[in-house]
Formats: C-alpha cells, structure tokens, sequence
C-alpha cells in the first residue's frame, strides 16, 4: 500500500493572488471563510438572460463551487445544509470566461475539471486556479465544513439545487489542485500516462459488425 | 395485511438509511481494492472517501449530496396483501421520497426535463420510479431503495451475434475509459452488464444487476460467473483508478444479468454504480414487523426462471 505524500495548504477567502501563485497541481486545499454556489442555472439567468445578479459577488468572495448542497428550508426561513457534493464543470466552461470577468472570481470548485485549453483560455489570463472535489462524493466531510449559511438567493426562482448558496466555511475540504495559475492539469497529466497502456488493451479484440455514427475514433479523446 | 402507514415510515427509514450508511458489501470491497492499489493520488482518494462515510454515520449526514435519482424496487410475496391495495403503496412510497427529502435532508434534484421546474421533494411525474417482481410462496413486502447518480458511467449498444465475448470485451473498455477519466463515472463502482433482451429491458437489468447485487456475490450460472470475473480483472488493468488518477482500481465488481433475446442480435447494456453506491432494503411481513438490510435479494431463482411452468 502506498500512502500519499501531499502538501496540505489551508486557503483564506478571498483568495490572495500570492496564495493563489503558490498552489501546485496535486495540492490537497481547504479553505476558510465564504465561498458561493452557482451553476447552469445562475450562469444562463446573469450571463444569458442579462439578470443582474442579486448582490454584489465580488465583493463576497472570489470562489465559485459548482455543487448544489442537499438542503432544506424550514418555515421559519432557516437553512439546513446536510452534505455538499460538486457537479461536473466541463459542462460550464462556455461561461467561465464572461464570469470572470463579471465576478473577478479566481477560484473555481467542481467535479473533474474542464480541457487544459480551457484554462489556458479563460483561467490563466485571470490568474484563476480550479480545483477540484475528491471521490467525488466526499459530500459528508464537505457538509462538516460548512459552518454556517448566512444566505440562499434565487431558491423561489432556481429550485433548491440551482439557486446561489452563501456558505460560511472552515476547513472546507478536501480538494485538490487540478489547474494551477500556469494551466498546468493534474487529469491532463494521468490522461497521457494512462493513454500509454490503452492501445494494449484492445489487441486481438475483433472490429464489431456495426460501427457508430459518427463515433469518436481516437481512444484517446476524451468525451468531454 | 400490511397497513400502509407502516409501509411509508419503512420506506422513509431506508430512504435514510441508504443516504447516510454506505453498505457493509461496498464498503469491504473498498478496502480490498484499496489493499492492492499502487498510484498513490488513487489511495489519496480511496482513504478519503473512506473518511468520509465514517463522517456521514458519526454526523448522521448523507455521504454525497447529490442524491442521485431516489427510486424502488418492490418485491412482493405471492401472498402479501397491502391495506387499500397497489394504490396504497404507490402512495406511501411518493409520500416517503417527499418527507425524506425535508427530513434527511436529500438534494431535492428531481426537475421537469423542459422547464426545469423543481417540486424540491423528489417526487413527479414517474418520480420516484417504482419496479415490481414477485416471489412464490411468501406473504412479506422487500422494499429497496437505490439513490443512483444518473449523469456518466452507462451505455447501450445494439451488438450482434458474430460479435461474440470480444464485442462485450471491447464495449466494456470503451464505457470504463471514457467514463472514467476525470472519474465522471465516480468509480471504483459495482459495474452491471445486461445482456440480451429488448432494448428497454437489456438497459433495466443492467442497470439492476449493478444496484441489487452485492459485492462478491456470483451469478449462479458459472459461464456467467466466470464472465464476471473477467470483466473484473479487465476493467482494473485499465491502469487507472479513482477521478481518473493512474492506478488499478476501476471495478470493485461485476455483475450480470441475461434475458433471452432476438436470435439476430446481442443487447448489451453497462452501468456503473458510484463512490456513494446508496441502497437499503426492509422487508415487510403480513404482521407489520420489520427488518433492514442491504442485500436487496432481488435475483432469485423464480426471478431468473426459463422454463414454462
């Protein structure tokens, strides 16, 4: 059994661009103070629809968590926050750069990350890092950090799952570095050791009678 | 006569249960795989997503909010007889979904497929889904719950006869790798294979042999079974392991299930379960007793009978 050796890094919202610069790829990062949640949702109804959006983001934080908690409201208004959990980014990346540019976010939360051309497109000119969820379903030790939730916006509108969560954190985590401020990718990097072994794996497999329209050829591509 | 009142607070329990308590099965097979694993980002994230179904029993917290798509699946005995009949139970099992959602609390994640619209209560139109089998000579209700992410890790293809073990071989690969990088898959997962059939139920029993088969269980056929094993072992020398990181740990195991199929083709259908593989079963007998468990039991023999009777 091997066990990781990793450097564990406790990040103070909002992120400092010195912080920022000092996180590598592989990082495991836990963040303290306010992060907000917003997605498909919040991102068609700003960036789409040209809502403005319900307070001043920037001034809030500058980390976006691609997630939706499982929470409840109760009748008095009150928020519980049972577990957390991220959803996949790379379905949000056509968004990412108008964001920036809107919220001056600089950290990215999600599940499995977005193509390195992505963050060589719209994070590194920003100076923005993503990182990403571990498992992914760590939602249990996610909800732990959660010390408070001074706000929920859009719940009436957006439905629980899609609405802009405030969450109030302390040892949020863990997550790990997966672009660092030089667009460098942890996946990227598993992906070209783990495409040396693909090809073996096919030999002597016989071609099946019916091809797919219009399938990817390359085992390589990703389906991203 | 099982009443109905107590159908709904069984059905709110595994509901919760399910959400909060990885099963004992998975949970085994983890730390097995986790025993054998080498890339050392892999182990980061075996060890942490053991810290944190430790963390969901101890908080008594769901271990992932993403709820997935809460659903049933409803065995019942020959002579089990419900208070106020099937309507009865559809009822109590919507009932429990929506007090479950508040109660635990669940990601209310069911939506309208158009409008988006969300009742935040899992419940709608075919929400929660509810499948039913029988089984002779027994008067107990088996309620199991699946909470099943939906997004990655599932495919479908029509393969046919001269395709043979290396159409299923070739298939299998294509769906790990491309579900796996990056983890959209959340594995390592129980994987189910359905085979044959047509189109619809080839999809139900492969998505059922990965949600109602434990960890180590084997098909009683030991063609079959030993398919299983194979398909294991392929699938872990993919060479990549958790979130898509280098390593051998992508099937914690292999089920499959067979349905006898058009004699042109072979249905072949393949679903991962998750990192969170939630579900919880109780059986209901005619005195209102209950007991829980994890092994939903769903394929018996009478379930995979061939003859005519």
């Amino acid at each position: 059994m091997t066990k990781a050796q990793q450097k564990i890094i406790e990040l103070d919202a909002p992120a400092s661009a010195e912080r920022l610069a000092a996180l590598n790829i592989g990082d495991v990062v836990y963040i303290n103070g306010l992060v907000y949640t917003g997605r498909e949702g919040v991102y068609r109804r700003i960036l789409d629809q040209g809502e403005k959006p319900p307070t001043d983001l920037a001034k809030l934080s500058n980390i976006n968590f691609h997630c939706s908690p499982a929470a409840s409201i109760d009748s008095d208004g009150n928020y519980t926050v049972g577990a957390v959990t991220a959803t996949a980014s790379f379905r949000f990346s056509k968004w990412m750069e108008r964001w920036f540019n809107l919220t001056d976010c600089k950290v990215v939360i999600g599940k499995g990350g977005m193509p390195q051309s992505d963050y060589r497109d719209y994070f590194v000119p920003k100076g923005a890092v993503y990182l990403t969820t571990v498992g992914y379903g760590t939602g249990a030790l996610l909800g732990r950090g959660i010390k408070h939730v001074p706000k929920a916006y859009w719940v009436d509108e957006l439905g629980i799952a899609q609405a802009i969560w405030i969450l109030e954190v302390e040892h949020f985590g863990p997550f790990l570095v997966e672009s660092d401020i030089r667009g460098n990718s942890l996946f990227e990097e598993s992906k070209q050791e783990i495409d040396k072994n693909i090809e073996a794996l096919y030999a002597g497999l016989k071609k099946p009678a019916l091809r797919r329209y219009g399938e990817t050829t390359k085992r390589t591509d990703e389906v991203i | 006569m099982i009443p109905e009142t107590v159908i709904q607070d069984a059905a709110h329990e595994i509901t919760r249960q399910a959400a909060i308590r990885i099963p004992e099965d998975y949970r085994t097979g983890i730390r097995d795989i986790r025993a054998g694993e080498q890339g050392a980002l892999s182990c980061f994230v075996l060890d942490t997503m053991v810290d944190n179904w430790d963390a969901a029993v101890a908080d008594q917290r769901p271990m992932c909010a993403d709820t997935g798509l809460p659903r049933y699946y409803v065995k019942f005995g020959n002579e089990a007889v419900i208070q106020g009949g099937f309507v009865a139970l559809e009822r109590a099992l919507r009932r429990a979904t929506a007090h479950a959602t508040v109660s635990v609390p669940l990601r209310p994640n069911r939506v309208h497929p158009l409008t988006r619209e969300d009742h935040n209560n899992n419940v709608g139109s075919r929400a929660p889904e509810i499948e039913y089998s029988v089984e002779p000579d027994a008067d107990w209700l088996d309620i199991t719950t699946v909470h099943k992410g939906g997004l990655f890790g599932t495919d479908y293809r029509m393969l046919f006869p001269g395709d043979g073990w290396d159409g299923i071989k070739k298939m299998f690969l294509d769906t790990m790798i491309q579900f796996g990088r990056r983890g959209l898959a959340c594995q390592p997962a129980i994987v189910g294979v359905g085979i044959g059939g047509s189109k619809d139920t080839c999809m139900v029993l492969g998505k059922q042999a990965a949600c109602l088969r434990v960890v180590g269980d084997r098909h009683p056929d030991p063609e079959i079974a030993k398919l299983e094993d194979e398909l294991k072992e392929l699938g872990n020398q993919i060479g990549m392991g958790p979130m898509g990181f280098v390593g051998n740990s992508m099937v914690v195991d292999c089920h499959i299930e067979i349905a006898h199929t058009h004699t042109g083709g072979m249905p072949v259908s393949i679903h991962s379960f998750c990192l969170s593989s939630r579900r919880a079963v109780v059986r209901i007998y005619d005195n209102g007793s209950t007991e829980f468990r994890t092994d939903p039991k769903w394929f018996t023999t009478y379930h995979r009978r061939e003859e005519v009777e």
